[in-house]
């Protein structure tokens, strides 16, 4: 090392004062472009009223007839928004915010781009409608200015519209949703959009959702199966992955013998330390039969965790979302379960050499096991994932937090020097945490079908 | 009112969780001080370990979350 060092500085040198100073430049164009992003997410500016209008789901129950109290000057809708009254002002909600960014959404929008994307939607009463989500004309918040079929979007995600008198075909709305506080069955509350048309407010329902409502979803009037933001996502990392498998599985063919380039030198240290750290001791000598299995998952869940990571490219939150996490952990569930031997249930149902009134408190524990184990997978991924996209939204809505909604400007920019860093700090772990959350998501599934297929040994 | 309660129990599981994972990661870094050649199956063993502490608090998190 030390005959090195010289030679290496020598040549460094000269160009180190370029260098250093391309570095603090480069990071002050992109501290001050997170900034302007943080603004140009949230128009939170005063109003001409001088009271602010969080836009965002916070509540707020609709007043009527008070027209034009609140003059919403960047949307040029007022004509439409008059006759349903102003929605009552209410404070900057940071988690609302937050759920709001970290949600699928049925337009792909980067930076301030709006992308449509294509819309399949099925109501048991009405049938297939199927059409671009352009047809929307969504503006930067996701709100859009026609209803299609009663279908209307709301924040990016397709409503629709369950009133008959409603007309169906493509009609302009005001694009403000209107937000309603409602009493659910069990007491807690839930946010209704409702749409503003001729001087009516409308009421709009979510799409169905399999969580049986515990998660304030359920089967509704309308079933969505859209190409969303993160269903693209999932096709541009299988797309992506698919290439730079293929070739580089043609780059051993081709370069057989020689060492590994390019993307290939990439690749290969990462699966041998899977092969070697994961699926070796965990497997024992049927490793080889599981391989494929674990690197598919490990592969596909670091890809996307990565891409989420990839600011101003949607933030697509794939595998932050349950229902992404819940199928391939139900994939892992069949996976350990098909492959279990008769040593395996053997130990779950009826373990030999336990005395039998334990064995009646031990089944069931173990039976419930079974199932919590494919669920505490679920539930890492989209706890982690999530919770790392909310802190960096919340860091960013502590510059709106501390400034009043833009009152006090100087607050503003005080919070923003910080709370940018803040997050830069946050994105840096949420780097480690991508790879380590892949990387547990494989190793516990490794163990999990390690434990059910290890030979009987007594 | 109820939220505020989930806002207690999801604190009271993060903080279990954070006095195990806390042990995991100062006893694996004991183990590697006393034994640094093997740092690698410490590491994964830490790795693993830890994220079956966090499950049993992702899951408390997830029925504070429910019973809001």
């Amino acid at each position: 090392m030390a005959t090195f060092a010289p030679l290496f500085k020598k040549r460094v040198e000269m160009p180190i004062k370029l260098k250093q100073m391309r570095r603090y430049i480069l990071s002050f164009i992109f501290l001050l472009s997170l900034s302007v992003f943080a603004f140009s997410q949230e128009h939170n500016e005063p109003q001409s009223g001088g009271q602010p209008t969080g836009e965002h789901p916070a509540g707020g129950e609709v007043e009527h007839g008070d027209p034009g109290a609140i003059d919403h000057q960047d949307h040029g809708t007022e004509a439409h928004d008059a006759g349903c009254g102003p929605q009552e002002e209410h404070e900057f909600d940071p988690g609302a915010t937050a759920f709001h960014h970290i949600a699928d959404q049925n337009i792909y929008s980067i930076g301030p781009w709006n992308f449509p994307l294509p819309c399949f939607l099925y109501a048991p009463d009405h049938g297939w409608s199927v059409f671009s989500s352009g047809k929307f004309h969504a503006d930067a918040h996701g709100n859009g200015h026609v209803a299609v079929d009663k279908y209307v979007l709301v924040e990016g995600m397709v409503q629709r519209i369950t009133d008959p008198t409603f007309p169906d075909g493509e009609v302009e709305v005001a694009h403000h949703p209107y937000f309603q506080k409602v009493k659910r069955g069990d007491g807690g509350e839930k946010e209704i959009a409702s749409i503003c048309y001729e001087s009516k407010l409308y009421p709009a329902e979510d799409r169905s959702t399999a969580d049986g409502g515990l998660f304030g979803g359920g089967i509704t009037s309308f079933y969505d199966f859209s190409l969303t933001k993160n269903v693209t996502s999932m096709i541009f990392i299988f797309a992506l992955l698919s290439w730079m498998f293929l070739s580089i599985a043609k780059a051993y063919k081709t370069r057989d013998g020689m060492a590994p380039k390019g993307m290939q030198g990439f690749i290969e240290p990462i699966f041998i330390f899977i092969q070697d750290e994961v699926a070796k001791p965990f497997l024992g000598h049927k490793w080889e039969q599981y391989l494929p299995f674990l690197m598919a998952l490990f592969f596909f869940i670091l890809a996307l965790n990565l891409f989420g990571q990839i600011p101003f490219l949607g933030g697509s939150n794939v595998s932050g979302n349950l229902a992404v996490t819940m199928v391939l952990a139900i994939i892992t569930f069949l996976v350990v379960n098909l492959s279990g031997n008769k040593n395996y249930w053997e130990h779950i149902l009826w373990m030999p050499g336990v005395p039998a009134w334990v064995k009646v408190i031990l089944t069931p524990v173990e039976l419930l096991g079974v199932f919590i184990k494919p669920m505490t997978l679920m539930l890492r991924l989209f706890a982690n994932i999530t919770a790392g996209h909310m802190v960096m939204v919340i860091f960013v809505s502590l510059i709106f937090v501390f400034s009043n909604n833009g009152i006090n400007v100087g607050a503003g920019y005080g919070t923003a020097i910080g709370s940018t860093l803040l997050t830069l700090f946050m994105m840096t772990i949420e780097l480690l945490v991508a790879f380590i959350q892949a990387f547990v998501f494989t190793i516990l599934t490794a163990s999990y079908i390690g434990a059910a297929t290890e030979e009987a040994h007594h | 009112m109820g939220g505020s309660i989930a806002a207690i129990g999801m604190g009271l599981a993060v903080i279990g969780a954070g006095i195990g994972i806390g042990m995991i990661g100062g006893k694996a870094m004991e183990a590697i001080a006393r034994q640094p050649e093997a740092v690698g199956d410490i590491r994964a063993n830490m790795i693993l370990t830890a994220a079956l502490v966090e499950g049993a608090a992702l899951i408390a998190i997830v029925m504070a979350y429910l019973v809001k």
